[in-house]
């Protein structure tokens, strides 16, 4: 375990030098924050806007809310709901630039060699590469969800509407498939960033895993399915195998000697 | 401390190396020598169980390559060919996660010890990218000593020095050699391994030869006299070959070259038979090939 955490904190302490990575893991949250507050804060403003809104719904969503939730208030939980995806992606993009640069970073520099020479173990490098992306984007995900919450509790006075934003779905959602999605964007990266020679191509590859997500950002904006508490919990059990599994795939296909050789 | 048997590289479609059998001892310094691409490099990385060998075996200090590679690993260190450091990273920082890595004891102390023995201490808060080709070398070095290793593999370690980090660099060798530790050194510097090296590989994908520096030069560098007289002939040759410690004679239009081990201690007694039998000596002169071109030659003959 103490190489793990050397592995981890040799990471951190590269990775917080580098402003452009640093920019990506404080800006994306913060950016992810303001914007559904703001949101929030301009329809509970002005109700004639929300109106204007509730015709753009898609009709199944219209059909869930409650008959005592007004027209506006029904908007807002369906825009606070649409935000929520943005914090299950969160995790999801966050950790890729760390990921990604993370083999072929050493490759560049030259420090796989001397690092590979120490009695480290695959599994523990690659779980330290893992968890040192993983953490800071779990961790800037539930902060940025909490000055979420905070804030939504503040804007919003509907308590129907703060009762939806606090569904057992969504912190669900946020606690348990954000990190498992982290992980699993990180694993991904990690398996670019051993196979490939440049850090541009890895980071590009590993972007890929974000697609599908996005598809099914798209898909509930369309009103083509819902999420619900048994989904995101089926959700989870699937994204916790496929972590499994892609974790042993990411050490099986970390071939050390393919790795220092392949790399002129 | 590594005994290799038949050992072999092959790379898709290049032999890197090919059936080497050496025997290093404990607190030898071993010198590996080959021209660029003659798989030094192959052989280090193979040795300190970064790859496999596709052919032969290896023992390195007890444990086998390819079986026990987590062991290898932990009791050898390795200056490998670039320095490979962490740029953005204090020279202290960079020797820590690897004194963690290779479980220490005490990791502050040995970062410590080896960042005074190289000089680096001072510079110790500076990022390694700061530092000059030399000190990057150096503090390499100190990388592979801080678990302090009972073997140590050195990849060209004073490729691109300038001469005063070099010699500091060859000093600091000697003083590790006198630690008792066994020290396997690549190098294309002749000087280098006549001065550090118990003994010498002389190696080109294969084998080429390996012995001791005194026998090598013995052996191939071999010391010539060459005589010019105004009446070379194969009988003043003859007289030549019966005198003790004189190897061979040669005839060469007007003159005689001789090999002999000790010229110094010879050389009168040779004049003397030769002038009693008649010679006319016109110029005495000694016959130097370099170490380079000995080496060159033999390389050369390799392919
Ligand atoms: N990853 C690789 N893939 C294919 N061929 C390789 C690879 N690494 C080395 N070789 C080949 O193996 C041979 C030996 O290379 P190696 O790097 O071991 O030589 P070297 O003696 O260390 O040379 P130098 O003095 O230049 O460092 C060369 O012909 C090289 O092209
Ligand atoms: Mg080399």
């Amino acid at each position: 375990m103490k190489k793990v955490s050397t592995i981890i904190k040799k990471e951190w302490m590269q990775v917080f030098k580098n402003r452009l990575v640093l920019f990506s893991v404080l800006f994306l949250p913060l950016f992810f924050t303001a914007l559904p507050l703001i949101m929030l804060g301009v329809m509970g403003g002005s109700s004639s806007s929300v109106e204007g809104l509730t015709g753009e719904m898609p009709s199944e969503f219209t059909q869930l809310c409650p008959a005592e939730m007004t027209a506006g208030e029904c908007a807002q939980v369906f825009v606070v709901t649409q935000f929520m995806m943005l914090f299950m992606l969160m995790p999801l993009i966050i950790p890729v630039n760390i990921a990604a640069y993370s083999i072929v970073g050493e490759k560049t520099t030259r420090s796989l060699e001397p690092l590979l020479a120490t009695p480290i173990t695959t599994a523990e490098l690659l779980l330290g590469k893992n968890m040192a992306a993983a953490i800071p984007a779990i961790l800037a995900t539930w902060l940025s969800f909490g000055i979420y919450a905070v804030g939504a509790a503040l804007i919003v006075s509907s308590t129907t509407v703060l009762k939806a934003l606090f569904d057992p779905m969504w912190l669900l959602a946020v606690i348990l498939v954000g990190p498992l999605m982290a992980v699993l964007s990180v694993n991904f990266s990690l398996i670019v960033s051993s196979r490939v020679n440049d850090p541009r191509v890895a980071e590009q590859l590993s972007a890929v895993v974000i697609v599908p997500v996005l598809l099914v950002f798209f898909a509930q904006i369309s009103g083509l399915f819902l999420l619900n508490q048994q989904l995101i919990l089926l959700m989870a059990l699937g994204l916790l195998v496929v972590d499994i599994l892609v974790l042993y795939l990411a050490v099986r296909l970390f071939q050390r000697e393919a790795i220092l050789t392949r790399w002129k | 401390m590594i005994q290799t048997e038949n050992l072999s590289k092959q790379f898709q479609t290049t032999q890197a190396v090919d059936r080497l059998t050496i025997d290093v001892k404990q607190g030898e310094v071993f010198g590996f020598l080959g021209p660029n691409g003659a798989g030094k490099t192959t052989t280090v990385r193979m040795l300190c169980s970064l790859i496999g060998p596709s052919a032969g075996s290896a023992v390195v200090n007890g444990f086998i390559v390819g079986k026990q590679d987590r062991q290898i690993r932990q009791s050898v260190g390795i200056l490998t060919e670039t320095p490979g450091l962490y740029d953005n990273l204090s020279a202290e920082y960079n020797l820590k996660i690897f004194a963690n890595l290779y479980e220490v004891t005490d990791p502050a102390g040995q970062v410590e010890k080896y960042l005074r023995m190289l000089g680096l201490w001072e510079r110790r808060q500076d990022e390694a990218g700061t530092f000059s080709k030399g000190m990057k070398q150096k503090l390499a070095i100190a990388r592979a000593l801080l678990h302090e290793p009972s073997i140590l593999f050195l990849d060209e370690p004073t490729a691109g020095l300038d001469p005063e980090s070099a010699r500091l660099v060859r000093d600091f060798i000697g003083e590790l050699s006198s630690e008792g530790r066994t020290i396997f050194l690549c190098t294309h510097n002749l000087d280098e391994a006549d001065r550090l090296c118990d003994r010498i590989a002389v190696f080109k994908t294969r084998l080429l030869v390996m012995d001791t520096p005194d026998r090598l030069r013995a052996q191939v560098f071999g010391r010539r006299v060459v005589m010019h007289l105004a009446n070379a002939s194969e009988l003043l040759a003859a007289q030549v070959r019966v005198i003790p410690n004189v190897k061979e004679v040669q005839v060469i239009d007007n003159k005689l070259v001789i090999n002999v081990d000790d010229p110094e201690h010879n050389n009168p007694e040779i004049i003397r038979t030769l002038v009693n039998a008649g010679a006319e000596i016109q110029f005495v002169g000694e016959l130097r090939r370099s170490l380079e071109d000995v080496y060159l030659q033999l390389v050369r003959n390799a392919d």
